[in-house]
Formats: structure tokens, C-alpha cells, sequence
């Protein structure tokens, strides 16, 4: 019986909802289309899916297997990475972004107060996995996705440990790397703005 | 000679400054080895044509039809490519009308370049938490049932170089050309997320383009399905490469970079996945030592469009007249003030229905050559009242990164020169 008013209830839906064009002014989004199975596109394979699945979540989840050294990834940088960061990782402003450093003067995070200081990955990103996950996505600028997991690995472990988060001595693997907590992680917090007479 | 900054809107240097920068800082020349994202000049117009013009149009007949129309040889109107691939333009403000962005002036960001991507090949994966995982091509996607709606994007860099460090030679391009608004046609994202089968669980997606960073963006499932579109065309044609051809995500009133271009993947999960561009970059830190993390929506903002920099004004009657939008719903007042602040008037505003588009708001005023000061300030339907620039640096100081929306406008001199006023 249920089951039954459901279906009508998709069925009174269906007359309207091919036409959901509520006017732009209107204050409702589209939530009030009601759920219609229209049979497009195809099913996909978990082969498929694990084509295009490249993503690393902050709780690890994601990371390949594979490892990489620091002392290794200071090598790939250089050969890598250098060209466009720099040999220190200073990166060459505005282009390409610093990822190296600990200036004292930067550390704090107190970026609002001065825009010049320079955010790097140790004074300012939250999680380690991001390093990981950017690398291999879009890194080299001009070979993206030309990198293996354990070069990935290995860069982003001599990143970390420039960056005086872990020891140059270090080898990352997917165990270690979803271990790593950021020096300034808990300075991120969510948006609180929602409109109103308050300006925050 | 430009190169992009950070993210949307920033510092430039030329690129002798980089290869001089580079040189100096690493001793080795590199010249030879930096990629294109380097500078060098953007991409050049032809040399205009100057137009032989009749004595009178009348006494002979004019030109044949076209194919594709071209604008008067008398309008000029361009973008101003910092970069190449990683780069952006910005919207000519000053030189356009009404409320709605031509496609070929669009503000442009991307981070690794446009790709070209043949549409017969591309395909949308939508995954994870769904009952059916799908792979949909792009004449799938247009076989659903089709909405057209009016909205802006900005990118939340934008005004940042007008808000840090406000000079009088800023144009309104220069101060807030990264934004455009654009008639979208495209399919809710609701009713994909249907076909899927969505399960209940989510409360986050990731939304993946298909450029050569595979630009990545977390988005919280409540707004999938209120508002989000996915879209394959833009004033009345399918998107321009620069905007996502052959799909984009379109989120209604959020900054810019999460209407992910080229997209290929929607991923349905039980958090954000802190991308880079979630993180390193588009936050917005704050003077209390905190950094605000997924900040999607823009404030109300206005901006004076004409006159503006680099104007030179008679005496008499002008149309004091720009544009205020807010990622909230609807702008519901915008006012002028001609004598910095001290008054101010309700401007007309056309068109009024719109949500999370631009209005263009009209004040007449007339110049009786005496210095003056002209601001315009938003009102949107939350009660939200545009702030001042002092106000925002008491919030949010100077080095915050993202979302710039003070009051800003132009100084008119005895001379009728025309300059921009950011210190408000």
C-alpha cells in the first residue's frame, strides 16, 4: 500500500517535473523535484572507477600502496621540481608558489596581519595528505600525472621533512604519511559568515 | 607581460623581473627551462583595422551578411590575460551594459591551462556513495530534463590588489573584473544525483574537472541538491572552452573555483577530501590566528561601473550606474552616495528578479564641477549592508586572501579626472 502511494506520488511528480523551471527569482532551489529514473548513461565497472579514482583523503583513505624516502625525493626535486620552485623550494613569485620554508618571521600564523608574509606548506597547510594527492594530480606542471607512487612518496616526504615536519631520515608509506599532523592543522576552522547585519 | 598571482587576482611581474628574479636567487639561468606559465606576452588581438568610414552612410550600400558577426569596429572591448597557463583575465566592466557578460568576456581562471577536449569523448562518472554508479557521456547529460538560469560567478580573489593596495589609476576591470554573469543551460544536479541514486549518508561531494591539474573541490551534498546545476552552455551556445566546454559545474552564489570546470567526476563521501584547493589555497585567514576553510559564499557587493577611471567628466547630468550582486538571493537595495558618504540615495535597479545574479543599479547625478566623492553600497535580502574597507581590515585584516567586498568608488576632481577611491 505504501509502496503504491510512492509511486503515484512519482507519477503526479513526473507531470511537473520535466519542467522544473521555477522562476530564477524563486526563492526554492531544485530540491522540490521529486526523484525520476530516467535509464541514461551506463553502468560502470569498479576497474573503470579505479581508472579515475585518484583521490587521497585527509584520513588516508586513498593512498596507494608503494614508499618513498626523503633523501629520495630531495634527488626527484631537484631534477623535478627545482626548475620552477627553486633549488630551496623559495618558489619564484607570484608564478610559482613557495613550498619550503620556516621563517621565523612567518611562523605564528599570522598572515591577516601582513600579506607579505609567505605561506609555505610547513607554516600554513593542514594536512600532509594534500601534498601527496596535488603532487600526483597535477605535478610535474608541464607532465602531470608522469610521477609513480613512489616518487610521489618520496616528494612528498622530502617536502614534509624540509619543511621540518618529519626527519629527513623519514620514509613515507600510506601507514606513516596518514600519520603526519601538520604543524598549524587545528588553526583552520569553518566558515561562520551567514549573512545578515553582521560583517565578519 | 604578466604573470598570474596566486590565485585569481594579484601581483604581476614582468618577465624580465622573473628571469632576472630567478637568475639572482638560484645562480643558474633558466631561461631555457621554464615552462610556458613563465609570461611572456598573453595572447595579442590582430592590429585593428582603422574603418573607412562615408562621408554619409546613406548614399550607398552598406556591408554583405556574415557567417559570425564581429563587434563596430568602433568597440574594443578586452580582457587583460596575465599568464598563459596558469593564468586569468579579467572582465571589461567599464565598457559593457545591462547586466549579462559576452561569452568572449567572460573573466577567465585556470590553473593548468584550457584543456581541449573533444565532447564525443568526454564522460562524467558520478560514484561513491550511489546506488548506481553511472558514467554518463555529454549527449546523456543533454537528455535530461533542461533548466536556464541567470547567474554570476566571481572568483573569491577578486578586488584583492584594490583591497591591499588601492591605487587611483585602478579601472573597474582592475577592481572587480572577476566577476561575469551569464544565462546557464544546464540540468540541476539534483536529478543526476537521483539517477545515481544518492544515498543518504553523503553529506559531501568531490566535484573533479578534467584540465591537466584535475582541479579538485569538496561541496557539501545540501547544496547538490538546492541550487547546483550542471551546465553545457552559455548565452544561448555551449560553453567556451575558457568555461568549462563541454561541462562545468555551476553552484549558484559561491566563489568561483568550486563551479569546477571540464568536469569529469563527481565522487559522493562522508567528508571533505581537503584538496589543495581547499586548503593551500582559498582560505581566508583572520586576524584571531584562524584561517576560515570551505568560505563558499560571496558576500553582497556593488561596484560603480561608469563613470570610473580613466573618465573625464563635463559638468552636468551622468548616470551614476554599476552593478551589486550577493551570493545570498537577491540584492534588495543599492544605494549612491555623490559626496563620499555624508548622503546617500536609493538607486534604480534593473532588473529586480534574479537570483544570485547581478542587478544594475542607475542614480542621476548631476556634476556642478566641484570636487566629489562616488560610492555605491549593497543591501541584500538577509539585511546584509555592504561594509567599508575599514571595517572589513577590522575583521578580516590586510593579509586575508579571499572574499574582498568593501565599498569602493571614484573620486571626481575639478578637472572632471576621474580616479579610483579604495580607502573607504
Amino acid at each position: 500500500m505504501r509502496r503504491m502511494l510512492v509511486m503515484v506520488l512519482v507519477a503526479l511528480g513526473a507531470c511537473s517535473e520535466d519542467q522544473p523551471a521555477a522562476a530564477n527569482g524563486a526563492a526554492a532551489g531544485f530540491s522540490a523535484i521529486p526523484a525520476k529514473h530516467y535509464g541514461l548513461g551506463r553502468a560502470v565497472t569498479p576497474a573503470e572507477v579505479a581508472a579515475l579514482d585518484l583521490d587521497v583523503g585527509p584520513d588516508g583513505n586513498g593512498l596507494p600502496a608503494g614508499s618513498g624516502s626523503a633523501t629520495a625525493g630531495a634527488d626527484l626535486f631537484q631534477k623535478k621540481c627545482s626548475m620552477c620552485h627553486g633549488p630551496k623550494g623559495q618558489g619564484m613569485l607570484p608564478a610559482f608558489p613557495l613550498l619550503i620554508s620556516r621563517d621565523p618571521k612567518a611562523e605564528g600564523f599570522a598572515f591577516a596581519n601582513d600579506f607579505k608574509l609567505q605561506k609555505s606548506i610547513g607554516n600554513y597547510w593542514p594536512h600532509a595528505t594534500t601534498v601527496f594527492d596535488y603532487v600526483r594530480r597535477a605535478m610535474p606542471l608541464l607532465q602531470p600525472g608522469s610521477l609513480t607512487n613512489d616518487e610521489v612518496y618520496a616528494l612528498t616526504a622530502f617536502l614534509l621533512a624540509a619543511n621540518e615536519v618529519i626527519p629527513m631520515s623519514a620514509t613515507l608509506d600510506s601507514a606513516s604519511l596518514m600519520q603526519v599532523k601538520m604543524p598549524y592543522r587545528d588553526k583552520f576552522v569553518d566558515d561562520n559568515r551567514r549573512g545578515g547585519n553582521e560583517v565578519k | 607581460m604578466h604573470l598570474a598571482g596566486g590565485e585569481g587576482q594579484g601581483d604581476t611581474l614582468s618577465r624580465r623581473d622573473l628571469l632576472a628574479g630567478a637568475a639572482g636567487a638560484s645562480g643558474v639561468a633558466v631561461a631555457a627551462g621554464l615552462p610556458l606559465v613563465a609570461g611572456g606576452p598573453g595572447p595579442k588581438a590582430a592590429a585593428p583595422v582603422a574603418p573607412v568610414v562615408p562621408p554619409d552612410a546613406t548614399k550607398l550600400p552598406g556591408a554583405p551578411t556574415s557567417q559570425v558577426g564581429a563587434r563596430s569596429t568602433f568597440f574594443k572591448p578586452s580582457r587583460t590575460p596575465f599568464g598563459e597557463t596558469v593564468g586569468n583575465s579579467l572582465t571589461p566592466l567599464q565598457d559593457l551594459t545591462g547586466t549579462i557578460t559576452p561569452a568572449d568576456l567572460h573573466f577567465e581562471r585556470h590553473h593548468a591551462g584550457i584543456p581541449l577536449i573533444d565532447p564525443a569523448r568526454h564522460t562524467l562518472l558520478i560514484h561513491g556513495l550511489v546506488a548506481t554508479p553511472l558514467m554518463l557521456s555529454v549527449d546523456d547529460v543533454k537528455r535530461f530534463p533542461q533548466v536556464t538560469r541567470t547567474h554570476f560567478i566571481e572568483c573569491s580573489g577578486n578586488g584583492r590588489a584594490a583591497y591591499r593596495e588601492p591605487k587611483p589609476e585602478m579601472t573597474p576591470q582592475k577592481v572587480a573584473g572577476l566577476v561575469s554573469n551569464t544565462e546557464w543551460t544546464g540540468v540541476p544536479l539534483k536529478v543526476l544525483l537521483d539517477e545515481a541514486g544518492a544515498k543518504p549518508a553523503a553529506t559531501w561531494f568531490l566535484a573533479e574537472g578534467g584540465d591537466a591539474c584535475i582541479m579538485t573541490r569538496s561541496i557539501p551534498m545540501p547544496k547538490a541538491m538546492d541550487d547546483a546545476l550542471l551546465v553545457w552552455a552559455q548565452n544561448g551556445e555551449p560553453l567556451r572552452p575558457e568555461q568549462g566546454f563541454p561541462l562545468r559545474l555551476l553552484l549558484p552564489g559561491w566563489e568561483g573555483n568550486v563551479s569546477v570546470k571540464w568536469l569529469r567526476r563527481l565522487e559522493l563521501g562522508t567528508r571533505p577530501w581537503a584538496t589543495r584547493w581547499e586548503t593551500s589555497k582559498y582560505t581566508d585567514p583572520l586576524p584571531d590566528g584562524t584561517a576560515r576553510q570551505y568560505s563558499f559564499d560571496m558576500d553582497a557587493k556593488s561596484v560603480i561601473t561608469s563613470p570610473a577611471h580613466p573618465k573625464v567628466l563635463a559638468k552636468g547630468w551622468w548616470p551614476v550606474t554599476g552593478l551589486a550582486w550577493t551570493g545570498r538571493g537577491n540584492i534588495t537595495r543599492v544605494e549612491v552616495s555623490t559626496d563620499d558618504g555624508s548622503s546617500w540615495h536609493d538607486a534604480e535597479l534593473s532588473p529586480t528578479t534574479g537570483r544570485k545574479a547581478p542587478v544594475r543599479f542607475t542614480h542621476m547625478w548631476e556634476w556642478d564641477g566641484k570636487p566629489a566623492v562616488l560610492l555605491s553600497r549593497a543591501t541584500d535580502e538577509t539585511g546584509y549592508v555592504q561594509p567599508t574597507r575599514k571595517q572589513l581590515l577590522k575583521v578580516r585584516g590586510i593579509g586575508t586572501d579571499f572574499h574582498f567586498n568593501p565599498i569602493v568608488g571614484w573620486k571626481v576632481a575639478a578637472d572632471g579626472t576621474v580616479t579610483f577611491h579604495g580607502e573607504t
